[in-house]
């Protein structure tokens, strides 16, 4: 095993265990909605951008309890489905999902590496994507269709995009050792 | 128990948050109920903030952006930026004043004319899907919006009313997965259902391969589907060709082509008529005025019987009239003919002559 992979594969416990206030659990979320009910509507070019998952992601793997990291995918997936106009459930049951996952990666991964934070932001999305269209096809019948082309581009620009923003959100914690 | 769930803690949280999801969801397609508590508390607490950023995006982000720009050129030419950025600052706020009246003027106008009782609404943001075709409109339940209601703009159709709350309503867009209209062709009267795709353009389903649709046609609301009242744009027929099952007819929904901002909903719909297609008007064969009369000017010439019509007759007339003033008579005094090169002096209009034979 070389050098890059111990530091890798790094257990949590020598890790540095992040700890956010109460009020960026809130706010954050809430904001990252916002944008994106109101951004798109007048650049159109952010559409692409799924700002609630990717909070999801990075909470979850900074609090490194799959507990946590459900219950938080399961709030914002379900506000951000209050706010859609399909049945309420379906990106809470993603998401919640994805917080699970990324939650137990972050137990076995060095979540602060930014090659694993573009690897997990690409995949979870993807996993997020095909999730909620197998969803949106068994449960309520609907004739989605999954464009798997467009899918793993927007995979891999919210994967861009997440590596600056979980920097700029590693500001706000207050890490506890 | 106590002992096998705290050991499986993490798994039983997940089982019970996705479990306890999936009941909230079978709940709701068997009710055709929708969370409508979650919802209302969701939107309630997201339009205020909303409004407030539409607001101050209005009316000071112009400003802000104009003032940051004057900042950096004042260090160039501060005297003559002042008043570039002044006049700027002028210019853009009456352009924006001014297409803020004409779309106004525009809805107004259609609101006149159009027999439903409509209500004018602002589009305040989307829904927070991935790409979602799904706006909030800044009219809700207090105004009088009941789910259902169609939206439009005086171009064409917008969406319906899907979901309505205190102080918003929720807009499907025409383009949106899940829309469906009727519509009927302007020319041929083909009825169809106008279906969205999650795209911007639209596909017209159950037109049969025997009916006749033209590209470029227009497509308007049939009125059949009781959400849009009959005779309203939808869009052109982009493309159409046959098909396995019928016509492909793709429609550009007319009503979205420059993004929405103003809408206008109706409150109580009244159908309209399909207007006829255009018919090829006068002005596009050109047709040349009348030639002016043959003769030299002011050569006016007149029979006994009234104005000469047909060249021929202009002739004959103006070859009496030289016989006249030369003292010819055609047919009576064979001899030296009139010199038909003189110029024709104005003559009285002549007498009827008395007939030779009766008169001898």
């Amino acid at each position: 095993m070389t050098g890059y992979d111990d530091h890798l594969l790094r257990t949590p416990s020598k890790s540095r265990i992040s700890r956010h206030p109460p009020a960026v659990w809130i706010l954050v979320p809430l904001a990252a909605i916002l944008f994106q009910v109101y951004v798109p509507r007048f650049v159109v070019a952010l559409s692409y951008l799924e700002l609630p998952l990717l909070i999801t992601v990075y909470f979850s793997l900074m609090s490194r309890r799959p507990v946590t990291g459900a219950v938080a995918g399961a709030v914002i997936g379900l506000l951000q489905d209050s706010l859609s106009h399909q049945p309420v459930g379906l990106f809470g049951i993603s998401k919640t999902l994805v917080g699970y996952f990324s939650a137990s990666v972050s137990q076995r991964f060095d979540v602060e590496n930014n090659l694993l934070r573009f690897l997990m932001s690409f995949l979870l999305f993807l996993f997020h994507q095909v999730l909620f269209w197998v969803l949106t096809r068994s449960l309520l019948g609907e004739a989605l269709e999954l464009q798997a082309p467009q899918t793993v581009v927007y995979a891999f620009l919210n994967a861009v995009v997440a590596v600056p923003f979980f920097l700029i959100l590693d500001r706000l914690r207050t890490d506890t050792r | 128990m106590e002992t096998l769930l705290n050991r499986y803690r993490n798994l039983s949280v997940l089982l019970l948050l996705v479990v306890g999801q999936l009941l909230l969801l079978a709940w709701q397609v068997r009710a055709g109920d929708d969370a409508r508590l979650l919802r209302m508390w969701a939107v309630t607490a997201v339009t205020p903030l909303a409004r407030g950023i539409e607001w101050v995006r209005g009316g000071a982000g112009g400003f802000f952006t104009e003032y940051i720009l004057l900042r950096d050129v004042r260090q160039q030419n501060r005297a003559l930026k002042e008043e570039v950025g002044r006049l700027r600052l002028a210019n853009r706020f009456l352009k924006t004043e001014l297409e803020m009246a004409e779309r106004a003027r525009a809805l107004e106008l259609f609101r006149e004319r159009t027999p439903s009782k409509v209500l004018a609404a602002r589009v305040i943001g989307t829904s927070s899907g991935l790409n979602s075709r799904v706006v909030f409109v800044d009219r809700g339940s207090a105004d009088g919006i009941r789910k259902g209601m169609a939206v439009l703009v005086p171009e064409g159709i917008v969406g319906k009313v899907v979901q309505v709350y205190p102080t918003a309503s929720q807009v499907m867009l025409a383009t949106s997965q899940g829309f469906a209209a009727g519509v009927i062709s302007q020319k041929h009267r083909v009825r169809g259902t106008l279906k969205g795709m999650g795209s911007s353009l639209c596909p017209v389903d159950y037109i049969g391969n025997e009916e006749k649709v033209e590209p470029g046609e227009w497509f308007y609301t049939s009125g059949d589907d009781r959400v849009f009242p009959r005779g309203l744009p939808v869009g052109l027929a982009k493309t159409v060709q046959e098909g396995r099952g019928g016509k492909e007819v793709i429609l550009e929904p007319s009503g979205l082509r420059g993004g929405v901002d103003e809408v206008l909903i109706v409150v109580e719909g009244v159908h309209g008529l399909v207007p006829d297609p255009p018919r090829p008007s006068s002005n596009e064969v050109q047709i040349l005025p009348p030639p002016p009369p043959d003769g030299e000017p002011g050569e006016e010439l007149t029979t006994g019987n009234g104005v000469v019509t047909t060249d021929a007759d202009r002739l004959r007339e103006r070859y009496r009239r030289l016989g006249d003033s030369q003292g010819h008579n055609f047919g009576r005094n064979p001899g030296r003919p009139p010199d038909f090169n003189r110029p024709l002096t104005a003559a009285p209009p002549p007498a009827p002559k008395p007939d030779p034979e009766e008169h001898p």
